[in-house]
């Protein structure tokens, strides 16, 4: 029997020629990732441990990127951990504030994750690299802080879901669509421990960036990992701007799945994720007159230059409703530079929208746009769980970014074709 | 281990947002975040619950984010053991890793009470409900995560595994 491309990466680099679901392996890395957040309770594991330096300087990436700019002394303080660190191990990819950008945006671009490698980090959003068909998953700080002293961390081999895509795309539906559709039908833990991988016609026109953002939300089904191959459109992203050799791992036509979905994109209207859950998912036909207070386009799952473009192709000439607060975050400074120079940031500053420097900022409620109590947000980001952006006695919303920018419009959730 | 306490009893997809909130993820220091453990869940938690008590939820707990505050916060809060029908596969990690009991038994969840007297041995993988008198027998924990808990958790396997290197 064959093997899928999540178990042939994952023996390549435990030194095996097979490995099957189940198998406990010990694994070489290839990155390890921590952010102002988690990294802190890892450098702390990771000098207990007794480790005098990191396994190699260019492989373990901080970001600061949640509560920064830093939002308050304690936050600030946090940052002051990454930033000694740092220093102090000599490590090269440290993103200070203004050259840093959400990670899981700016890792892609940056070259530093490429097909084929195994990468752990410290935040749960870590599997969005599964688009460049790497193999990548969220761990904790402690993980992270082992990972950090020896270069490698176990795992235990998990079962694959495929799930075959076909048909055109109907109109302003987008990769965050396809992924809410099919975490609306399996569940939060519908793919508990497994890996999800990607597949079908549909998969294999869709763009690099709208991989990111399906293989992003692969942990809001439960999942270990969300993957899709490595075709042309993902080499020649990432021939672009990688910065070590890499190697294209694909399934074999006889790999085992543990089950197989297959979804039909004419069924597929733009979703939107009530709360609490992004499996709470309406179709936006189905959604009714649901009013808002602020819509968030940014985070690791939209803020990317083509999300930033959909919104601006929909906002433009627009104003955003009285009493409703629109707030755009370009996810790295590459992608802000972009948009400036193709205009979009004026157009969403002409539709009197907020934009912001990079920042995880309010997709977990940390700042750049908390909601009150009884307040209402649409976000193109990836959780609307209670409190998740505020108040825990706040709601939020979960869509791509065409829906959120027109809904900031209309001042309640709903479509570009209804402006 | 052996633990005996009162079960506080909560529903699926308990996410490490409602654990703890990231509006208090600005420290790491265990006992800042054991002041709002479970704060989104039930926001009395924190209050009523007494050392060794034991938290009994349904599917997915710990769904979501990675932070590694989730499992620092409810053992700080001197919560003995959560018991779950499935834990989401971050957290579960997270609990071996720093050393916090978990049992998975979807038929326990299920029965068990709010304010249920619980006493559990994780060695025999026994829970006995003491106010209804059932007795319910649960998954062993995994040879593996055994061998981890048995050094201390991740940290100190890490740091016997080095220490054997330098020795090379």
């Amino acid at each position: 029997m064959g093997m899928t491309i999540t178990e042939k990466i994952l023996a390549a680099h435990c030194g095996q020629d097979k490995v099957s679901p189940g198998d406990l392996i010990m694994a070489k890395i290839d990155i390890a990732l921590g952010n102002d957040i988690t990294a802190p309770i890892a450098i702390k594991e990771f000098k207990s441990i007794g480790a005098a330096k990191v396994f190699d300087k260019e492989r373990v990436v901080l970001v600061p990127d949640h509560f920064t700019p830093n939002k308050d002394i304690q936050s600030a303080e946090q940052v002051c951990t990454l930033r000694n660190f740092s220093r102090e191990q000599d490590i090269t990819n440290y993103f200070e504030i203004g050259r840093m950008g959400v990670e899981h945006a700016l890792l892609p671009e940056q070259g530093l994750v490429v097909p084929g490698d195994v990468i752990i980090g410290a935040d749960s959003h870590t599997c969005t690299y599964g688009a460049l068909g790497a193999f990548s998953t969220g761990v904790g700080s402690t993980d992270l802080g082992a990972a950090m002293a020896t270069g490698e961390t176990w795992f235990k081999v998990p079962e694959s879901i495929k799930f075959i895509f076909t048909g055109k795309l109907n109109k302003w539906v987008t990769g965050k669509d396809l992924i809410l559709y099919t975490i609306g039908k399996i569940g939060v833990d519908g793919a508990l421990y497994k890996a999800m991988e990607f597949c079908g016609e549909t998969i294999d026109n869709l763009s690099i960036e709208a991989r990111m953002t399906m293989a992003n939300m692969a942990i809001e089904a439960g999942g270990k990992n969300g993957i899709f191959k490595a075709d042309d459109i993902t080499l020649e992203y990432v021939n672009a701007r990688a910065k070590r050799p890499y190697k294209v791992y694909e399934s074999d036509p006889d790999a085992h799945y543990a089950q197989v979905y297959e979804f039909d994109c004419k069924d597929i209207e733009p979703q939107v994720a009530f709360p609490h859950l992004p499996s709470n998912c309406r179709s936006i036909s189905d959604v009714g007159n649901v009013t808002i207070d602020q819509s968030v386009i940014g985070s690791c799952t939209n803020g990317r230059i083509s999300d930033l473009r959909e919104a601006a192709e929909v906002i433009k000439g627009r104003k955003v409703a009285k009493g409703v607060r629109l707030i755009v975050i370009p996810a790295t400074q590459e992608i802000y530079k972009q948009a400036m120079k193709e205009g979009l940031l004026d157009i969403f500053i002409d539709a009197e929208a907020a934009v912001s420097t990079p920042t995880c900022g309010p997709c977990l409620g940390g700042h750049m746009g908390i909601l009150a109590a009884g307040e209402r947000a649409i976000a193109t980001t990836n959780r609307n769980f209670v409190g998740r952006m505020g108040s825990p006695k706040s709601e939020v919303y979960l869509s791509n970014p065409a829906i959120a920018a027109a809904s900031a419009v209309l001042g309640r959730i709903g479509s570009p074709d209804e402006l | 281990m052996k633990f005996k306490g009162t079960a506080w009893k909560y529903g699926d997809d308990i996410d490490t947002d409602a654990i703890i909130p990231a509006r208090y993820l600005n420290t790491s220091d265990p006992k800042e975040l054991a002041k709002h453990c479970m704060e989104d869940a039930d926001v009395n938690f924190v209050r009523k619950v007494n050392k060794g008590d034991i938290i009994v939820a349904g599917k997915n707990f710990g769904c979501g984010s990675s932070r590694e505050h989730a499992p620092i916060a409810i053992k700080e809060a001197e919560i003995s053991c959560v018991i779950a029908d499935s834990f989401a596969r971050i957290f579960y990690r997270n609990a071996f890793n720093t050393a916090l009991p978990i049992l998975e038994s979807s038929e326990a969840a299920k029965e068990i009470s709010d304010a249920d007297e619980l006493e559990i041995d994780t060695e025999q993988g026994i829970i006995e409900n003491l106010t209804t008198g059932k007795t319910y027998s649960v998954r062993p924990i995994p040879k593996f995560m055994g061998e981890l808990i048995a050094v201390g958790g991740l940290v100190n396997y890490v740091r016997e595994k080095i220490k054997g290197q330098k020795g090379k």
